[in-house]
């Protein structure tokens, strides 16, 4: 579904990505793991469109997506959220999460005062479906409240409802554990599977070991840079490679 | 006895000048209050307004391009159109730029604006600026009241028209990516909207509500000059947002009335106690004091008299107002 071939992101005279290849097949939960600064957050970037990559190419069921802006990869069925959790903190959870489908009809300005009715019944479409995915992340006591009131956990889970309503095929998840408390993870896991079955591809960075070991198969590591391996969570955990990029060799 | 005629005379010059700044406001609002554009060149829209306004309705100006005579209307369109078009120019060059560089950009082009309008004597008359400015219905109303009252009427018509195209606007899926873009442009650009398109688009309506009411004070007072757009102005604007509340189109409104009767009771207030040898430095004391104003409400009241609203969509206002009350 996604193929990268020889991806580079160099700041300066710094690799913070260094000639990375990999596919990622249509149906998998694929993790992607690596010490702090092993550059899992400037691939994201990368693959998203928020900065282009210096060199290597990336195509999305075949077709070519590097050098395209955000919008226009998001607008191709590749979404992600953020590290950081960035929803919009004046505006209520349902609006946060009726700003994302794509093509809408009153975001062209002048067609709010031509076909007022048109646009309306869209907005009552686009309602009920940001609802149903408010729902999903079990937020719907707060679709009214301004996102600015909802604590770290719930931001991501709202990040997650707001770019499942414009129905991506993949989804980048940049630590969806970070800062969860056990029970909200145990719940947005249990809503990555669910989507999985429904045929949503997932490649997710994340520290939570025990997390990406049960969920993810195949698991990326990555370090300085570069991609040390790809395997199954035995094989990853069996790998002395990893053991030195975790540990530094202190191990050898 | 007081003189009765005269103070409602006086009432309705305040009541237009107010409702002119208010229509400049609302356009200012569109730029910073729903979509986080800093443009701090809004007396060049406004004065690019009234320049085009003139040129167009005026009688022949000896010596100088323009004055083409034509009818008041077309002058009023023509200056949305230039005010628009400018702001596009502007807008591709510059909206790249985000928060402070912005406000430095447009800052730059109002100052330019300002000095070409002061020197450019072929197109704008130069210091002395334009005179002649037709007045509209001046031919079939004699009385000055009268006058005042029926200019009052189209400004509020016009400002009436320009709220509620405008409130249905921002309540619509297109105001609603100009407050994520405000919000967090890259959140807003990974959720697949280009974010410099809505940009460009509210900075350009914006401009040209700017230009409209730069038209209407050029034919409400029948002459302008350069020094009637100073940076000044712009300062006053933006201090009428700001108490008004950013981000709500009827505190924009309210902002610019309240704004505006402070400072002409002030002005009215300093010549009276001040000595007439010291009055040209006291008008500088009104400054002073719109500035504490915009720090005590920006203290005391940081979203201004009317805040933001939290409106999710227009179609949907009934049902948010049954979910707040459970």
């Amino acid at each position: 579904m996604l193929a990268a071939q020889s991806i580079t992101k160099t700041f300066g005279g710094n690799h913070a990505v260094n000639e990375v290849s990999f596919v990622i097949e249509e149906g998998t939960i694929t993790g992607l793991i690596g010490p702090n600064g092993a550059g899992k957050t400037t691939l994201f970037n990368c693959l998203a469109g928020l900065f282009p990559p210096s060199s290597g190419s990336l195509s999305l069921g075949g077709e070519r997506i590097d050098g395209l802006s955000p919008d226009r990869i998001f607008a191709k069925g590749l979404a992600r959220t953020f590290q950081i959790p960035r929803p919009f903190p004046e505006m209520t959870v349902l609006e946060n999460v009726m700003v994302a489908p794509l093509r809408q009809r009153g975001e062209r300005f002048w067609a709010n005062w031509l076909t007022p009715g048109r646009v309306a019944a869209e907005e009552r479409r686009l309602a009920e479906a940001a609802r149903h995915w408010i729902d999903f992340v079990g937020l719907s006591r707060l679709t009214h409240q301004p996102a600015r009131v909802l604590s770290g956990g719930q931001r991501k889970l709202l990040e997650l409802a707001r770019v499942l309503v414009a129905e991506p095929r993949l989804i980048l998840l940049d630590e969806p554990g970070a800062g969860v408390n056990p029970t909200l993870l145990d719940a947005i896991v249990d809503r990555i599977v669910t989507l999985n079955r429904q045929g949503v591809t997932f490649l997710i960075i994340e520290h939570n070991m025990d997390l990406v070991m049960n969920l993810c198969s195949p698991i990326m590591v990555m370090a300085q840079g570069r991609l040390l391996m790809t395997g199954t969570a035995q094989e990853v955990r069996g790998d002395p490679r990893v053991i030195e990029a975790y540990l530094g060799g202190a191990v050898a | 006895m007081p003189d009765l005629i005269g103070l409602l005379s006086y009432g309705t010059f305040f009541l237009v000048f107010a409702t002119i700044f208010a229509l400049v406001v609302l356009g200012l609002n569109l730029q910073w209050g729903f979509t986080g554009l800093f443009n701090v060149g809004v007396a060049g829209f406004v004065a690019i307004g009234a320049y085009t306004s003139a040129l167009i309705t005026a009688p022949d100006y000896p010596d100088q391009l323009g004055g083409l005579g034509l009818p008041i209307p077309l002058g009023w369109l023509g200056a949305m159109a230039t005010s628009g078009i400018a702001a596009f120019i502007i807008g591709v060059a510059a909206l790249r730029l985000r928060h402070d560089y912005l406000a430095i950009a447009t800052f730059g082009v109002a100052v330019t604006l300002q000095l070409v309008a002061l020197n450019a004597k072929g197109l704008t008359g130069g210091p002395f600026g334009l005179q002649f400015i037709p007045k509209p219905f001046a031919e079939v109303i004699d009385d000055n009241l009268a006058w005042n009252v029926t200019y009052l009427a189209v400004a509020a018509a016009l400002l009436g028209l320009s709220y509620v195209a405008l409130e249905r606007l921002v309540r619509s899926p297109w105001g609603r990516v100009l407050r994520a873009i405000r919000e967090d442009e890259t959140a807003a650009e990974s959720l697949g909207k280009r974010a410099f398109r809505f940009r460009l688009q509210a900075f350009v309506i914006g401009c040209m509500l700017m230009g409209l009411g730069g038209a209407l004070y050029a034919h409400f007072v029948g002459y302008i000059a350069p020094e009637d757009f100073l940076p000044i102005l712009t300062f006053q604007l933006w201090t009428m947002l700001i108490v008004g509340g950013s981000g709500n189109n009827r505190g924009a409104i309210l902002g610019a009335f309240v704004v505006w009767a402070l400072w002409t009771l002030s002005g009215n207030a300093l010549r009276e106690i001040v000595p007439s040898e010291y009055q040209a430095r006291a008008a500088t004391l009104q400054v002073v004091l719109i500035g504490l104003l915009l720090m005590l409400i920006l203290l005391l009241r940081p979203r201004g008299l009317l805040g933001e609203e939290t409106v999710v969509s227009r179609h949907m206002r009934d049902e948010a107002a049954d979910t707040a009350e459970e």
